[in-house]
């Protein structure tokens, strides 16, 4: 580690990452595995990568934000080329006139944790301990960057073939996620987005600080349990302060297709502390809100995690199935998710339940606690 | 329809002989090195026992786990070359990429990358290249390589580029094998990808298996057809068998939960099979395990077979009983096969779970005097904590609050008596042999699984469609027309896709046709 607390990643906390990733997820983003597989190729072949905190930011360097998009479902079988999001990078730089020095995740939870990774270890450029989410969004303007008022223009998105397509002027985050989402589909579903370089202060004002460290080591504490034989379940929250909500089976998970979206529920039947209680999740890709007994115990932004009871492997919505014994966990989202205009953009309201009133978790934290600004 | 069914384990080689429904006889034999011996001598054993002649019997079934071994081993498994249809897509990740080093040797390290694949909504990412495939099958032919994997993306939404890239490939590689991906798995490409190289990797040795199976069978006298056993608990031909050896994966708990649900009648259940070390948990849905919906490791490779959702916990008649300062434990530590020497009951040194369920009365075995020494105390303690290993893996393996009965097969079913969690126990008839019943009642299946874009049509049709490709499947794999039934619906919606494509998979399941 040099003086800046910059740190190199090695091939294991690849998987770490990934891991971890997946449980910040809560229950979406996709799977991190290709991903994964994805890094650890470019690390054997010799790439490195290091993870820089935002502290060690100059105000006037530029940051470069990189993610897929696509349908989760798509990137297990259509595999990225695997510059996707590189040459995406590098054309927002062109456009923009601007050298780009580091790399920060749009979304640490789920598969778009590890592009950044890969894109970095492509530019040789570091990554930066953060994120734009601090867990999983469905939507490319449910970012902090864009809450916060990062340029949604120039952007570029980029395929496997070749095609890179520059969005020079857009109006703002949402028509952004309207026009990368309908080129995406035209470039077959899966994509590289590249956003509008931000400035250093910007990014240390309204990035979520810490959060690839905090993924590496939630998916080290899995790791470690599982090795050891312990109580996974009990090591993840003892690791991340998370409160444990809802013990049970699932016995009923229902789907359907709205606007785009994978919307659902799930019933979940109580057992141990439970026995006796039940509980429901409503579903958006990602889990949004948790009831038990009819009363709205943890909702969006903060975050409702998914574990297998016995494995501690986090479960994420696609896989979710009758018959699955699931531990429930919350996790406060950011600060910076839970002011009036994140919440607009990311609270209940904005996912459809405008008449759930935002109650904040205590207990645990995402990110890891410095308020750098 | 007379029928003889073969199971061939590890440590025994089980066989019975079926009249319609009517389990005739059933026998255990050793397995033996070469396999072909035991299996002649428990053909022989059954046969007799039921007092049949070999030209009686119309059909065998044969569940076997030698290919799962061979792969897990790494033995007997031939050099195999790796073809992706994908260009410029899926360059990131070779094929083989996440498998274990001394597989990845065993087999050589020989992939390429082609242009071709597909798109989620059928689009080519980009066109086949046939000259370019004549010349990846000159580099094959010049490395000594006589099997092929070929794997093209979303081949399971459209197998064209498959078939004829094995088409080119087939023309200048007359001797080769070869495997394409769509005939085996479904979306996920490396998993699909893994399956078909471990199929291609297996020819050799299936076409010795196969062969020595039809002359063990042909040196009894017989003279019918004969199937293998497959991982969903259905059948494939010999020649089927032959060209697609890596669906005899987990056909073996397959079998013993199939034989189980046959042998008790019950069709939604809880299944216990005990053998001699371990216990497999499953659940019965409608006559059929359940099926797992994560990936499933074989030999250390991610696959994502049709595989059944079971796991084993260390409890079976052969474990190890400990009296230790922490109590009384079972297992997991077991003297296995060699519980006919070792037991107290056969008058060896190590006190088993068999033993314990002797001195308790629950069963005649081997000699009771020599366990009539054990305290009450401890009897009692150990049957405790054998009801509690097996009510904790009962409630583990129940999917919903519904009162399932537990059905306890296998040699080691001496091990339980009274309900477990509550639950009504059902022990059947043979429940030694539930797993060779399960591979003589074995149906004939089909399935697909593909992504239809519902603004082109409603989900109604879809299904109707996708049940139809099922039924045919089925029958063309040899199931008679008007048993066909779908056994398996699932449609998950694509997150983020227009047109509401939702991706379909539909399973049909028959009975074999007689004639």
């Amino acid at each position: 580690m040099r003086g800046d607390g910059r740190y190199p990643l090695t091939e294991a906390d690849l998987l770490s990452l990934s891991i971890g990733a997946a449980l910040l997820g809560t229950g979406g983003g996709g799977n991190p595995y290709v991903g994964m597989l994805r890094s650890r190729e470019l690390l054997r072949k010799g790439a490195t990568v290091e993870v820089l905190p935002l502290d060690a930011l100059a105000d006037d360097a530029w940051v470069g934000e990189v993610g897929g998009i696509g349908a989760p479902v798509v990137g297990v079988e259509k595999i990225e080329q695997g510059e996707e999001c590189y040459r995406a990078l590098r054309a927002v730089e062109e456009v923009s006139g601007v050298r780009i020095s580091a790399l920060i995740c749009a979304e640490i939870g789920g598969a778009n944790s590890m592009e950044p990774v890969i894109t970095a270890a492509q530019a040789g450029l570091p990554v930066l301990d953060g994120d734009g989410m601090g867990r999983a969004f469905p939507e490319v303007q449910m970012t902090t960057f864009f809450i916060y008022g990062a340029k949604p223009a120039p952007a570029a998105i980029a395929d496997d073939k070749g095609n890179t397509v520059v969005f020079r002027d857009v109006l703002d985050m949402y028509w952004l996620e309207r026009f990368a989402r309908d080129t995406a589909v035209a470039m077959g579903a899966g994509a590289g987005l590249a956003i509008a370089p931000m400035r250093g202060d910007f990014v240390r004002r309204a990035a979520i600080p810490g959060t690839m460290t905090q993924a590496l080591e939630i998916g080290r504490t899995i790791l470690d349990a599982r090795a050891k034989r312990q109580d996974v379940v009990g090591r993840i929250i003892a690791a991340t302060g998370a409160t444990l909500f809802f013990t049970g089976k699932v016995t009923d998970i229902r789907r359907e297709l709205l606007g785009g979206f994978a919307r659902g529920e799930a019933q979940i039947a109580g057992s141990g502390e439970w026995h006796g209680s039940e509980a429901r999740i409503a579903i958006q890709n990602e889990n949004l809100v948790l009831w038990v007994d009819g009363r709205p115990v943890i909702m969006v932004p903060d975050l409702i995690i998914n574990l297998d009871l016995e494995t501690g492997e986090p479960i994420t919505t696609e896989v979710l199935r009758y018959g699955q014994r699931l531990a429930v966990i919350g996790l406060p989202a950011h600060e910076l998710l839970k002011t009036p205009e994140a919440m607009a953009v990311v609270g209940p309201g904005a996912f459809g339940y405008p008449d759930l009133v935002f109650s904040p978790l205590a207990g645990g934290r995402v990110g890891n606690g410095k308020d750098v600004r | 329809m007379i029928r003889i069914g073969i199971d061939v384990g590890g440590t025994n080689t089980d066989a019975v002989l079926m009249n319609g429904t009517q389990v005739m006889a059933g026998v255990k034999a050793a397995t033996t090195a070469d396999v072909m011996s035991g299996v002649v001598r428990a053909l022989r054993a059954v046969l007799g026992a039921a007092g049949l002649q070999a030209e009686q019997v119309d059909v065998v079934m044969i569940g076997t786990t030698h290919f799962t071994n061979a792969v897990v081993q790494r033995r007997d498994l031939a050099p195999t070359a790796a073809v992706r249809l994908c260009l410029p897509a899926t360059a990131s990740l070779p094929p083989m990429v996440d498998w274990p080093e001394d597989l990845r040797d065993v087999i050589g390290h020989h992939w390429w990358l082609a242009h071709g694949g597909n798109e989620f909504d059928g689009r080519p990412i980009s066109r086949l290249d046939p000259d370019e495939l004549r010349r990846i099958a000159g580099e094959i032919r010049e490395r000594g390589i006589r099997s092929v994997a070929i794997t093209s993306v979303f081949s399971p939404v459209s197998t064209e580029f498959e078939r004829e890239a094995g088409r080119i490939m087939a023309e200048a590689l007359p001797e080769a094998h070869i495997t394409l991906s769509s005939d085996i798995g479904r979306i996920g490409l490396l998993e699909r990808e893994n399956a078909a190289i471990m199929n291609a990797c297996l020819r050799d040795l299936s076409r010795e298996v196969v062969a020595a199976f039809r002359r063990a069978l042909t040196d009894v006298g017989f003279t019918g057809r004969f199937y293998l056993t497959q991982n969903d608990g259905t059948l494939m031909d010999a020649d089927f068998a032959e060209k697609f050896p890596v669906l005899t994966f987990a056909s073996g708990p397959t079998n013993s939960m199939r034989g189980a649900a046959f042998l008790s009648g019950v069709r939604d259940a809880i299944v216990v099979d005990i053998g001699g070390t371990t216990s497999d948990v499953g659940s019965l849905q409608k006559g059929f395990p359940r099926q797992a919906t994560v990936a499933v490791e074989v030999g250390g490779v991610r696959t994502n077979f049709r595989m059944p959702d079971v796991f084993s916990i260390g409890l079976g008649g052969g474990s190890l009983v400990v009296d230790g300062p922490d109590g009384v434990t079972v297992g997991p530590r077991s003297v296995g096969y060699r519980i006919v020497d070792e037991a107290l009951v056969f008058g060896g040194q190590t006190l088993t779970a068999s033993d314990i369920v002797v001195a308790d009365g629950g069963a005649e075995l081997g000699d009771r005097a020599k366990v009539a020494h054990l305290s009450r105390d401890l009897i009692r303690r150990a049957r405790d904590r054998i009801a509690s290993m097996l009510e904790d893996c009962v409630e583990r393996a129940r999917i919903s609050a519904e009162p399932l009965p537990v059905i306890v097969v296998g040699g080691g079913s001496i091990l339980v008596e009274g309900p477990i969690a509550g639950l009504d126990l059902i022990k059947p008839d043979h429940f030694a042999v539930a797993n060779a019943v399960g591979a003589a009642i074995a149906q004939v299946s089909g399935e697909v699984d593909r992504v239809y874009a519902l603004a082109e049509m409603t989900r109604d049709d879809a299904l109707a469609d996708a049940k139809a490709q099922a039924t045919e499947a089925a029958i063309a794999a040899g199931a008679l027309a008007g048993s066909v039934e779908i056994v398996d619906v699932e449609d998950v919606p694509l997150a983020y896709l227009p047109g509401n494509a939702t991706r379909v998979r539909v399973k049909a399941v028959g009975d074999l046709h007689a004639g």
